[in-house]
């Protein structure tokens, strides 16, 4: 297997509603970023994956197809990708995939979503077989299950508040981030109205029009870039069941998978010690808890306590989403590329005011559906 | 390129699905892993394609992987294209050599809404879309390019129509095997000799219709003009797009066209690709021939064209 480096990293300032942009116009201003950061031009690339989640959310069919020129991919392979909410994190790995294989020398990247097109909690909420309809958005499925997490754990009531608090401050340090919320406080997000109890209106995301692109390269095309790379040394995609009554919704057996696949894969034995930042999927706030117990940074019911002694903060020792992540900048389909960019700029030290120190190895982690989808990357400053 | 074939196919066809997309892969994700004597934890890798615009539904294709049963949990990816990109997918990864089997499978229920309607969403949503052209007219405009062309014989122009097809729901599934476990498991494995896939613009206008440029590059990086097929699968809902496509291949009289019957008969949308290199494989596997051609199209008239080259190998 070939290896394969992040060369080109671009996003969108992301916002609640990007009116001053097409699609077209949204995922070309990523991937010109991206371009203009590998110092590239379209005309070096060899082929376009993109994803997104549902075309419902824009009410565009295999958009794609649209996207193809503003993407420069006339006469090139484009791919489109869609694993639910984890697609940013698949559609990073398919485009790696073709690096690795030696099908390709460089690849775009892009993942979007144009939330503002439509109204994404009711495209979030389907009909299931044999389930009552909700028809209360993703809040209304993961709130039992943050529910669940919260009685196994015996978890102080305020975990979910400090992550909110947390990444929104660290949002302020990324110019990119959506929310920019200078006034957050504990209180605050205390005293916002219960949505799904127990999930409270500041302890969700936003939704965000955005879109995030990546350069990935091979060999060649990483000694000829002159930023320096984020090599990819591991990167895994795990699936589950949506209905099974042998699932545990609260630490997916896909999730715990996936991670020991990717650190097998990146020669990782001591996940806590040896990965120095990580951007994970936290759409409410009590997953950060939750996904910290499922990658092995914690023993189960206890991932809480590193969120509560500040070992998760921008200052901390494992910092989580030093970006500001979901809780800040949700354009659904792109956010899980967003981990991943945002994993790779840190490793490449150019994540600005929200670089972490010395960091040289870091995961990017999406996850999508009712938490049966998984697709993380582990890189490095340096390859395997 | 590491050495990959299908080894086994299934298919159903059906002109109106009395069952949800999961009931409708399972059976030909059973055949397909039966023929090949694997079950579901011998399989290293799985991907499908399908479009949620045909079920109505957001995530269709959540429910349809309960097909699988992917307990213990699976390697797993969807594409939202039809099958035969998934089995691109798959391809690839088959190529970083850590696994030797992969499953492919596609469906899609083209019945349950006005499919030539709902095709017109997949132009441009600011300037085409809002006229909902519906896709049997945007293959007339291609029919009439090419008739305009003067490059039709007398014979050629009667078939250069835009007969709308006949719709049918379905899914398929297709096994891949690398080298010698394809070998092992299967005794005429069709191996890939070359895949490759292109995209055009999006906008009808800049396009000369009559043309398939994607289907003459994705052919010429597919190594189709070196080999000989007996047999060409071709994904063409419409009689028009037929003869555009053996332009851009460059097949002579000598190759079958379509033995299967090809999509005009039974379009199964985002289904029909893949059944292109399910049937051109049976045919290598099955002694029909030694090379065979199978071509899947996506989007408005031939926008993005696939090609696999089957063969057999000693």
């Amino acid at each position: 297997m070939n290896r394969c480096a992040v060369i080109g990293i671009g996003q969108t300032k992301h916002a609640q509603k990007r009116a001053d942009v097409s699609i077209a116009g949204l995922v070309r201003e990523a991937a010109l970023a991206a371009l203009a950061d590998a110092e590239l031009t379209f005309s070096d690339i060899d082929a376009v994956v993109i994803g997104k989640a549902p075309d419902t959310f824009e009410g565009v069919m295999m958009p794609e197809l649209y996207l193809a020129t503003a993407l420069g991919a006339v006469g090139k392979p484009m791919m489109r990708v869609h694993t639910a909410g984890s697609v940013g994190g698949s559609t990073a790995l398919v485009a790696a995939h073709l690096v690795q294989a030696g099908v390709h020398q460089r690849v775009l990247t892009v993942a979007f979503e144009k939330q503002s097109e439509s109204e994404a909690m009711w495209a979030l909420s389907p009909k299931f077989p044999f389930q009552p309809p909700l028809l209360a958005g993703a809040g209304g499925y993961f709130a039992p299950i943050i529910r669940a997490y919260m009685m196994r754990s015996d978890a102080p009531s305020d975990v979910g508040l400090q992550v909110a608090v947390k990444d929104r401050l660290s949002a302020l340090k990324n110019p990119y981030a959506h929310l920019q919320m200078s006034d957050i406080t504990l209180e605050m997000v205390r005293n916002s109205p219960m949505l799904w109890d127990p999930i409270r209106y500041l302890e969700t995301c936003p939704s965000s029009d955005g879109a995030c692109a990546m350069i990935l390269g091979d060999d060649q095309a990483a000694k000829r870039a002159l930023r320096p790379p984020a090599w990819i040394r591991g990167g895994a995609m795990r699936s589950e069941p949506t209905m099974f009554s042998g699932r545990n919704l609260v630490d997916p057996q896909a999730g715990r998978d996936c991670a020991a696949d990717l650190y097998r894969q990146a020669g990782i034995t001591n996940p806590r010690r040896e990965i120095d930042v990580a951007e994970i999927y936290v759409p409410f706030s009590w997953f950060e808890p939750m996904w910290l117990e499922n990658l092995g940074f914690a023993e189960r019911n206890q991932g809480w306590r590193l969120t509560m002694d500040g070992t998760t903060a921008l200052n901390g020792d494992l910092p989580i989403n030093p970006s500001g992540g979901v809780m800040a900048t949700n354009p659904i389909g792109a956010s899980g590329m967003l981990r991943f960019a945002e994993a790779a700029l840190q490793v490449r030290g150019l994540a600005g005011d929200h670089q972490i120190d010395g960091a040289r190895i870091a995961m990017g982690h999406a996850f999508g559906g009712g938490s049966q989808f998984f697709a993380m990357w582990i890189v490095g400053s340096e390859p395997n | 390129m590491r050495d990959v074939a299908v080894i086994s196919f299934s298919q159903l066809l059906v002109d109106k699905a009395e069952a949800n997309d999961a009931e409708l892969v399972m059976p030909v994700v059973r055949e397909a892993l039966g023929r090949a004597g694997l079950q579901k934890q011998d399989i290293g890798f799985t991907c499908s394609g399908s479009s949620d615009f045909l079920t109505g539904m957001p995530f269709s294709f959540v429910g349809a992987l309960d097909a699988v049963g992917p307990w213990p949990p699976i390697e797993e990816s969807h594409v939202e294209m039809d099958g035969a990109w998934a089995l691109y997918e798959a391809w690839v990864r088959l190529q970083h050599g850590d696994i030797d089997t992969a499953l492919v499978y596609a469906f899609g229920r083209s019945t349950l809404g006005p499919i030539e309607d709902i095709l017109a969403l997949q132009l441009d949503p600011y300037y085409e879309a809002p006229m909902w052209p519906d896709a049997t007219s945007l293959a007339a405009l291609q029919a009439r390019a090419l008739l305009d062309s003067g490059r039709l014989s007398d014979s050629d122009k009667k078939k250069a129509t835009a007969e709308p097809p006949k719709i049918v729901d379905g899914a398929a599934a297709v096994v891949l095997a690398s080298g010698d476990r394809a070998r092992k498991l299967c005794s005429r494995p069709a191996f890939i000799s070359g895949i490759d896939h292109r995209i055009e613009s999006h906008l009808l206008g800049v396009r000369d219709l009559s043309h398939s440029v994607s289907t003459e590059i994705a052919a010429k990086h597919a190594g189709c003009f070196e080999k000989s097929p007996t047999f060409a699968e071709l994904h063409a809902p419409y009689s028009a797009q037929e003869l555009i496509l053996c332009d851009a291949l460059k097949l002579d009289k000598q190759v079958t066209i379509n033995p299967s019957g090809g999509a005009q008969n039974n379009n199964a949308v985002m289904v029909a690709g893949l059944i292109r290199i399910g049937e051109a494989a049976t045919r290598v596997s099955n002694r029909e021939a030694d090379c065979a051609l199978a071509h899947a199209s996506s989007g408005p008239c031939l926008q993005q064209n696939l090609i696999c080259m089957l063969e057999a190998r000693a």
